[in-house]
């Protein structure tokens, strides 16, 4: 059995694993990364817009602070919030000096351009890649660093022992499955496990999210008994490709792109969705408009809606939007200056993910979780554009120099069941969430006795058994499995969210849970075998889609991307709370903590969310 | 010529006695029409609807699959199909095996470059109506398969790294971000536009017949740090020297075939051309 030993072992190399990885090496520590891509496959690469960051005169980190908690429809945290806006600058800064091509203004210095919900233009970026460029620069800062590179294994299991009460438990490593030569090997943190998996948008049928964008991390982590925090809160953005999901950007709009339904009509306008706004409203309301338009007959092809911009001219066009034109033709075979594009909402960004506090660790200790896989929480029920960048390198880098070994103080932050102040009781599922054969867990039985090596060693041994089992036995394949899922999840847990379609979810869900029960990888080779890999990735997706579904259930209000037909409110005297869901060794249980409003120097006040 | 025309001759003056004989004829060549007509039709329908992918199949591993072969899928075709969606297709609908990368599905991640109709693309960016029907897809030629339409990446990145790919400067004010100018930052933009795809190596004449050439790709990157003015100018003349080895940038036969198959459309050749010319003044510097 092959174990290898780190002090620090990063899950995933997108934007948030690599500046782990930098930081934990910075610190001394003798780091891996662990990635079922190579790093410069992350999605993070696929980022446009920009990095928010306070860097100019007359603009400071308490502004980009109070902008994040208003997007945030006051559910983020504010001790991460703070956090966010005060580290952000340098770590800006630290990206520009090693190397990142930002856009630049002809004093030389980088560029920054406004962006929705902001106070100042603080969107610091880098063309319209940035994220193409902030993955780039910092591989090769770990390549300059000669930091190890586990690519193509992909981690399936944590190593974390099974003491009662999860904030006893301790995370010594993790398991993998090398995808080239079909190995399963262990992977010993002598000092931490971070996860920088990424998001989870394959839980649904339309997304902007990249094949592997499969949840594995918050999967893992919460059958290891570490609680998902605000799962049911996920980004729809207005404008992606009916085909393929590809994003087109709100440039599109900006420059006055407009929006028609099959009928002709401006419906923004005409329909009165937006009398000031129009298409410039928030993305949450011109993805509810556009889907309404469309199941009250009105869309095209029962499908989408039209998103014109020929009449800015092909000039202003190839001057300024060019990328949407390549987007259009390569992507959905249409050509903008000739044609409207087609486009509906989709899947864009989770604003939950596994609980963490602002130094990036989890109640278990020695696992640590940074970037979207994560929820601090920054972003609350919405997050700002040019949001998700920062979190990437500032929680990256601060959970990587805690692993390694930084002191960073005592986080405000509290995690873990014990934060617990509400237990939600009453909720009424058709059907029992969670396990099909309780108890059911990822962490070792008596894990709690054996040396931390053993208890690697076992959960490798148990892996092994979990897929020599699904590479023999017959059975169904995972990929039916995953199409109903993601098709009952866009259908009933999208942007607009009702009882009876929630409810309708997990009964779908629970049948994706008895049918994975038999499922069989039919592929016998042990030489990439990537139906092996999508199978294991399908059992995390009905996992995640679980907590997002009880989530949308438990939450009766209205709050930033969440919305709810019963329930067309904002709560705040009931709802000002975090919905966290802990497996609970198979039987999911549902409690709240408070929302954290009072920052460094001031308390945040509720106000209306307008822009 | 002249035997037709007094064969029809014969047939218009013989009209009663031949009649059966011409109507046999005249409706047999109706019928061969119709079941053309048919045929056509069918063949339309079915290209309206189907297209058909021949897909190179290997696994070092699995009997029946040790002997590389083709197999032929039939993928209902949609309007703004792209070769990766009918990859998928297959996969999810008729085979499981079937094995490639992909992830982002937009031409960023640089995960499916593949072997398309003779020509290194992405398949995530190359819609089906722009292509010959049947699609013929295979691994990207001048690398080891490990399996199906999987190559070893391993030299790719082993020659992309040894160019000493990161950003290196001695000098480094203080809080602040270092000066550039715009000029200077569009001057290297194309060349950081590379996503690491591999598919001007695996078009390279040069690179196939010499193992050791860095290749397109990364004398690319080399030309992203050489020409950026923020790394002084030291770190440029270590940069060439670099560039200038027995294997870099003289074996290029500027053939251009990397800049035709770049999908992110890097001008290569023009940039390896460049640091010829850079290497060249340099040299002369010194002497």
């Amino acid at each position: 059995m092959t174990i290898h030993e780190h002090d620090v072992v990063v899950v995933g190399a997108g934007g948030a694993g690599l500046r782990a990885a930098i930081a934990a090496e910075e610190e001394g520590a003798d780091v891996a990364m662990v990635t079922k891509l190579h790093p410069v496959r992350s999605h993070t690469g696929a980022a446009e817009g920009g990095i928010n960051a306070a860097l100019r005169d007359g603009d400071d980190w308490e502004l980009h602070a109070y902008d994040t908690m208003k997007g945030s429809d006051y559910l983020g945290d504010a001790p991460a919030i703070e956090t966010l806006a005060q580290d952000a600058p340098e770590e800006v800064i630290q990206l520009e000096h090693w190397g990142m091509p930002f856009s630049r203004e002809d004093d030389g210095r980088v560029s920054q351009r406004p962006f929705g919900g902001l106070s100042f233009p603080r969107t610091t970026y880098a063309g319209a890649e940035t994220g193409h460029h902030l993955l780039h620069t910092m591989y090769e800062q770990a390549v300059k660093r000669g930091i190890r590179v586990y690519d193509e294994f992909y981690v399936s299991q944590l190593a974390v022992t099974d003491h009662d009460d999860p904030e006893d438990r301790e995370c010594h490593g993790c398991v993998a499955y090398d995808i080239k030569s079909g190995d399963v090997v262990g992977f010993r943190a002598r000092n931490g496990v971070v996860l920088a998996t990424g998001g989870d948008g394959q839980v649904f049928e339309h997304t902007t999210n990249a094949v592997a964008n499969t949840g594995d991390g918050p999967a893992m982590a919460y059958r290891a008994g570490v609680p998902v925090e605000d799962m049911e809160f996920v980004q729809f953005h207005p404008t992606t490709l009916p085909s393929t999901g590809v994003l087109i950007s709100e440039g599109v709009r900006g420059e006055g792109g407009i929006l028609y339904n099959s009928e002709g009509e401006r419906f923004m306008f005409e329909g009165g969705y937006a009398n000031n706004a129009g298409e410039l409203a928030s993305r949450d309301v011109v993805s509810r408009a556009e889907l309404t338009e469309v199941n009250e007959g009105r869309g095209i092809n029962d499908e989408y809606v039209y998103l014109d911009m020929r009449h800015l001219g092909e000039e202003r066009i190839n001057d300024r939007l060019e990328n949407i034109i390549h987007l259009a033709e390569d992507f959905e075979g249409v050509n903008p200056i000739d044609e409207p594009m087609p486009v509906k909402p989709g899947q864009h960004y989770h604003m939950g993910g596994i609980e963490t506090n602002e130094n990036g660790e989890t109640c278990v200790s020695g696992l640590y979780a940074a970037g979207e896989c994560a929820c601090a929480s920054v972003h609350g029920s919405n997050r700002l554009g040019g949001n998700a960048l920062p979190e990437l390198i500032v929680f990256g880098a601060r959970a990587g120099h805690h692993a390694a070994g930084r002191d960073l103080g005592t986080a405000e932050v509290d995690t873990g069941p014990s934060a617990r102040t509400e237990t939600e009781d009453g909720l009424d599922t058709p059907v029992e969430p969670g396990a099909l054969d309780t108890p059911d867990s990822d962490v070792a039985a008596d894990g709690a006795l054996v040396e931390p090596v053993e208890l690697v060693e076992r959960a490798v041994e148990r892996e092994r058994a979990r897929i020599e089992d699904m590479l023999e036995r017959d059975g169904t394949n995972h990929a039916e499995i995953r199409e109903d899922l993601q098709e009952t999840m866009t259908e009933n847990v999208n942007v607009f969210r009702r009882e009876a379609d929630l409810k309708k979810a997990l009964e779908v869900i629970r049948e994706c849970r008895e049918r994975y029960q038999g499922v069989a990888v039919s592929d016998p080779s042990r030489t990439f075998n990537t139906d092996l890999i999508h199978t294991i990735e399908t059992g995390n997706l009905i996992d995640i889609a679980e907590t997002i579904t009880l989530g949308a259930l438990a939450r009766e209000e209205f709050r930033g991307a969440h919305w709810r037909q019963e329930h067309q409110e904002r709560k705040d005297g009931e709802w000002l709370k975090h919905t966290m869901i802990s497996w609970n060794d198979g039987s999911p249980e549902l409690y709240y903590k408070p929302v954290v409003l009072e920052g460094e120097n001031k308390e945040y006040e509720p106000k209306v969310r307008s822009y | 010529m002249s035997t037709q025309i007094k064969e029809r001759d014969t047939e218009t003056e013989s009209e009663s006695s031949e009649e059966s004989e011409h109507q046999t004829r005249r409706l047999s060549e109706k019928r061969e029409r119709a079941d053309m007509k048919e045929r056509a039709d069918n063949d339309l329908s079915e290209h309206d609807e189907t297209v058909r992918l021949k897909v190179f199949r290997y696994d070092p591993e699995v009997e029946g699959k040790k002997d590389p072969r083709f197999d032929t899928f039939e993928v209902p075709f949609t309007k703004g199909m792209t070769v990766l969606d009918a990859l998928i297709y297959a996969r999810d609908h008729f085979d499981s095996s079937l094995t490639f990368r992909h992830s982002c599905r937009q031409a960023v991640c640089g995960s499916d470059a593949l072997f398309v109709n003779g020509r290194q693309r992405l398949g995530c960016k190359t819609q089906m109506v722009d292509l010959e029907w049947p699609v013929r897809i295979e691994p990207l030629p001048h690398a080891d398969v490990v399996k199906d339409l999987i190559v070893d990446m391993e030299h790719f990145y082993d020659q992309m790294e040894s160019v000493e790919p990161y950003f290196q400067t001695n000098e480094l004010p203080s809080g602040e971000e270092q000066r550039q100018s715009r000029e200077n930052r569009e001057k290297v933009k194309m060349s950081t536009r590379c996503i690491w795809c591999s598919a001007c190596m695996s078009s390279c004449n040069v690179a196939a017949g010499d193992n050791e050439y860095l290749g397109p790709a990364a004398i690319n990157k080399a030309y992203r740090f050489a020409m950026d003015e923020r790394e002084g100018e030291d770190m440029k003349a270590h940069r060439l020297n670099i560039i200038e080895q027995e294997h870099g940038v003289w074996r290029c036969q500027t053939q251009f075939s990397c800049t035709e198959v770049c999908p992110k459309d890097i001008p290569l050749t023009e940039h390896i051309q460049e640091l010829k010319r850079e290497a060249v003044k340099s040299n002369l510097k010194f002497w």
